[in-house]
């Protein structure tokens, strides 16, 4: 069983978030990254779950540069067997999905995984498109994933209820909350994530098909205004002209 | 290699009174390595899915089984063995990574005492004073958790005075047991322990012996928990042994080696304690900063209150100077321990020497972070006003939990004295050459004042005003010893002003070395907060130690030979017109906006 996991790197909850060259750019300034925690919590600890009941290996995969590292190892050291990271940067949803699937697509992997989105941009992209580029089956959003034989069996939350699916190996899934329980790595895990294998690979030649026009950040909180139940014309007409939403 | 350079130029222990460091010998956090933030990270995970959800119920002690369980599920992860050998179960880290484990689990209430019990002075008297088969039988275990140990040290009438107490051991008729007797009491960790290191005398002895005491060796009896202020969720309990049988062969070090053992652990334990209080006041000043934003009066966050932004500036401040002195010493402490290793001794004498090396600094760390943490906990319950005296507050729990940092490990008032103790008992021994200086500085005085220039970046001029608090030191220690000689122990007020001094000196030097060095690194215009703490730490030190040393002069010395010393030391203590009130806003305004502790 080899099992490719999708990991990104994303600004702590915390953190502070500003832009720069004219709102184009993310100000990483001070910023503290961490591992994103659908891929994290979900995709990678189910994946090391799977592994180690029907044997094989894991494979965490980040496009970025060496400064993302740190969180390469840190999936290392909740149990993936090994890493592989493609030196590149600034890249948009489908050349992210251009490299990995150029990548993965002579490694033959069974099971490939990713989050349900990352926590920072919340695009949902990523994992769709390279089962499309590697012309695999993808489930989204899967909040279960079980395994028989060369049959997955999944579940995914829709409107009112839950939907059970079943793919046939090799496939792609993006892992919601529920998958599994978030690991905190253990101290012979972090020993060892220093020895297992990361592996620097080129990209390869791929154009971003979106650009980054301008960022905002979202309008600050307003304090709460109260009125007078009897009001209620007052209240329309601030509904109106002030919250505009009316 | 590189560390051998920098052990060559490091100072040996409380030589940082006589001479200068380099800020390139020290060590500082802003340098972890990833692995070491990698154990740091799962530390605080550990804590936050396990510790902090549950303060409650840790501390209403409903549930006996909690606690231990809690210390088993840290093992799983590693976090007991983090100092101990691989041969034994551990993963073998350096001083400092162990350090940082402390430092992050110490935010962790009663779960961080018994943590660090259990680690500390429950595993740390077998790991370096056992045989080889005393620490095959019971490291691993400890390591792991499955065995939980706490420490029998102080009984009913004997706390401070340790080596007083009554507990006697027998050797039995047949030769094969030492027979226990006698009761202790405060013992952490008591009321699921497996393993008791305790001390007794054998016989008529002067001295203590050392034992491991199985809990089913029988003749054991505990009191109910103790009803305690703070860390309520941690098992304090009076152990009694009544005619326990103890295999001879569970003897810890030689008979009457006790008292030594206990002494040395107590070194680790208090240099540790410094990691543990950090831990505390950081997460305290997270909370303060984040109420003081949230809390509205007079239609403005509390936050932007002037005296509000003076208590969180001061929080930061005394932390990040605490912080500083606990990392320069346990690098240097960990240089120690690869010197001695590299000079054919064992890991564990290594280690014990490493430490006790530094047992001067270690006590000053001591003092330092409890009183810092009981000032961040102190302004943190002010910050909350009356939400600060509400049991539902986070930071009324911090407040009783803290108190109990100055007592344990040797009371402050124990260490403070300890500190003045062991630096002139090094000078008796030739070990440090205090007598050199101080006559130096003696002389300095008959001369005229060379008042110098007043140029350099403000490195220079702080390095300039801790040289001359470490001359106010000696001058009055020098006199003062020569003055008073066998009567200086007896009279405790100077030493515990000499003490002050020698805590703010030490503080004050390794606080500006970190941030010179961190100049080096990020450049001055990028660390404007750093050097601000810096300059308040250092202005205020000024005159905590004039103060300290007036009240010192003027209990001993008189007439003209007093007032040429208050002359000195008042040279020795000026300063430039600062405002401080500038600096501390330019502190208080970085926490303000990163809502959380963040240097
Ligand atoms: C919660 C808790 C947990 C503890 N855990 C442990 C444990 O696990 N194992 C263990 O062995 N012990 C433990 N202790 C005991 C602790 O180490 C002692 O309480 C401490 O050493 C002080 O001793 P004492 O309480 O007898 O105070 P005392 O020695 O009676 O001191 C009372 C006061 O007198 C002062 N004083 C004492 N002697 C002098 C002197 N010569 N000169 C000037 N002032 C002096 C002290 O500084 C203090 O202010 C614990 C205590 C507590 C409260």
């Amino acid at each position: 069983m080899k099992i490719l996991v999708l990991i990104s790197k994303v600004p702590d909850t915390t953190a502070k978030i500003s832009f720069t060259e004219n709102n184009t750019k993310f100000n990483t300034e001070g910023v503290q990254f961490i591992l994103n925690p659908y891929d994290e919590w979900y995709a990678l600890v189910r994946g090391i779950e799977l592994k180690e009941a029907n044997g094989g290996s894991v494979t965490v995969l980040n496009v970025g540069r060496a400064d993302n590292d740190p969180i390469i190892r840190k999936a290392l050291a909740i149990g993936a067997d090994d890493a592989v990271r493609i030196d590149t940067d600034d890249l948009d949803a489908l050349n992210v999905a251009k490299q990995i699937a150029a990548y993965a697509k002579d490694q033959n992997y069974d099971i490939i995984l990713c989050g349900k989105e990352t926590i920072d941009y919340n695009g949902s992209q990523v994992g769709g498109m390279v089962a499309q580029l590697l012309g695999l089956p993808y489930v989204s959003l899967a909040t279960k994933l079980d395994l028989n034989g060369d049959t997955a069996t999944l579940e995914r939350d829709i409107q009112g209820g839950s939907e059970v699916i079943e793919v046939k190996l090799p496939f792609v899934a993006s892992a919601a909350k529920g998958m599994a329980e978030a690991r905190i790595p253990n101290m012979r895990g972090i020993m060892a994530a220093r020895t297992k294998p990361l592996n620097v690979v080129q990209p390869v030649d791929a154009a971003n098909a979106t650009e980054v026009v301008e960022y905002s950040l979202p309008p600050s909180k307003q304090g709460c205004k109260f009125i007078d139940p009897d009001n209620v014309e007052e209240l329309v007409e601030l509904l109106h002209t002030e919250a505009k939403v009316i | 290699m590189e560390t051998k350079e920098t052990n060559k130029e490091a100072l040996k222990g409380g030589e940082f009174l006589i001479k200068e460091s380099s800020s390139d010998n020290v060590f500082i956090p802003e340098e972890f390595n990833e692995e070491q933030k990698m154990i740091a990270d799962t530390c605080r995970d550990f804590l936050e899915q396990n510790v902090l959800n549950r303060l409650d119920e840790i501390d209403s002690m409903q549930n006996p089984e909690l606690m231990p369980k809690l210390l088993e599920q840290a093992g799983e992860l590693g976090l007991l063995g983090i100092s101990i050998p691989e041969e034994y179960g551990g993963f073998g880290k350096d001083f400092v990574t162990g350090m940082l484990s402390t430092e992050v689990l110490g935010a962790g209430h009663s779960f961080a005492v018994a943590f660090a019990a259990h680690t500390g002075i429950g595993t740390l008297p077998i790991l370096y004073y056992g045989t080889k088969e005393q620490k095959e039988k019971y490291i691993p275990k400890l390591a792991t958790g499955e065995w939980k140990a706490s420490y029998c040290l102080t009984e009913p009438n004997a706390g401070s005075d340790a080596n007083s107490g009554k507990t006697k051991a027998v050797l039995s008729e047949d030769g094969k047991h030492y027979i226990l007797n006698g009761q202790k009491m405060w013992i952490t960790n008591a009321g699921f322990a497996d393993v008791f290191t305790v001390f007794a005398k054998i016989d008529d002895d002067e001295n203590l012996s050392a034992f491991i005491v199985e809990k089913d060796f029988g003749g054991i009896t505990l009191n109910p928990e103790e009803k305690k202020m703070g860390i309520k969720g941690s098992s304090t309990r009076q152990v009694f042994f009544n005619n326990t049988p103890v295999p001879v062969e569970n003897l810890l070090g030689k008979r009457q080696e006790g008292f030594k053992i206990a002494l040395h652990i107590l070194n680790v334990g208090r240099i540790k304690l410094g990691g543990a209080a950090l831990g505390g006041a950081k997460e305290a000043i997270t909370h303060s900063v984040v109420y003081a934003n949230e809390r509205e009066q007079f239609g403005r966050p509390i936050s932007k209150y002037g005296a509000i932004k003076y208590k969180l500036a001061q929080q930061a401040i005394l932390s990040y100077a605490t912080e500083s002195a606990t990392y320069r010493c346990s690098q240097d402490v960990e240089n120690a321990i690869n010197a001695y290793v590299e000079s054919g001794m064992s890991k564990e004498e290594a280690t014990i020497k490493g430490i006790a090396d530094y047992a001067v600094e270690a006590a000053i760390i001591k003092v330092d972070a409890s009183e810092t943490l009981d000032y961040v906990v102190d302004e943190a319950v002010q910050i909350y006003g009356g939400m600060g005296y509400s049991a539902e507050s986070p930071v009324e729990r911090a407040y009783r939990d803290s108190r109990i940092n100055r007592i344990f490990e040797g009371t402050n008032e124990i260490n403070r004295m300890l500190i003045v103790d062991m630096l002139l008992k090094k000078a008796m021994k030739g070990e440090l050459d205090l007598m050199g200086p101080a006559q130096a500085v003696a002389k300095e005085l008959m001369s005229i004042p060379e008042f110098g220039s007043n140029d350099g970046d403000e490195f220079e001029k702080a390095r300039k005003m801790i040289k001359n608090f470490k001359k106010a030191i000696l001058m009055i220690a020098g006199a003062a010893a020569q003055k008073l000689m066998m009567q200086l122990a007896k009279e405790q007020e100077i030493l515990m002003n000499l003490a002050d001094m020698a805590i703010q000196t030490y503080v004050a030097e390794s606080l500006l070395l970190r941030v010179e060095k961190l100049a080096k690194i990020k450049g001055k215009e990028n660390i404007l907060e750093q050097i601000a703490m810096m300059n308040v730490f250092i202005y205020d030190a000024s005159d905590i130690i004039n103060k300290a040393g007036k009240d010192a002069l003027a209990a001993f010395a008189e007439g003209d030979e007093l007032r040429m010393m208050l002359m000195g030391l008042k040279r020795f203590t000026k300063h430039e017109p600062f405002n401080a009130k500038a600096a501390r806003r330019v502190v208080a305004d970085k926490l303000i906006s990163e809502n959380r502790y963040c240097f």
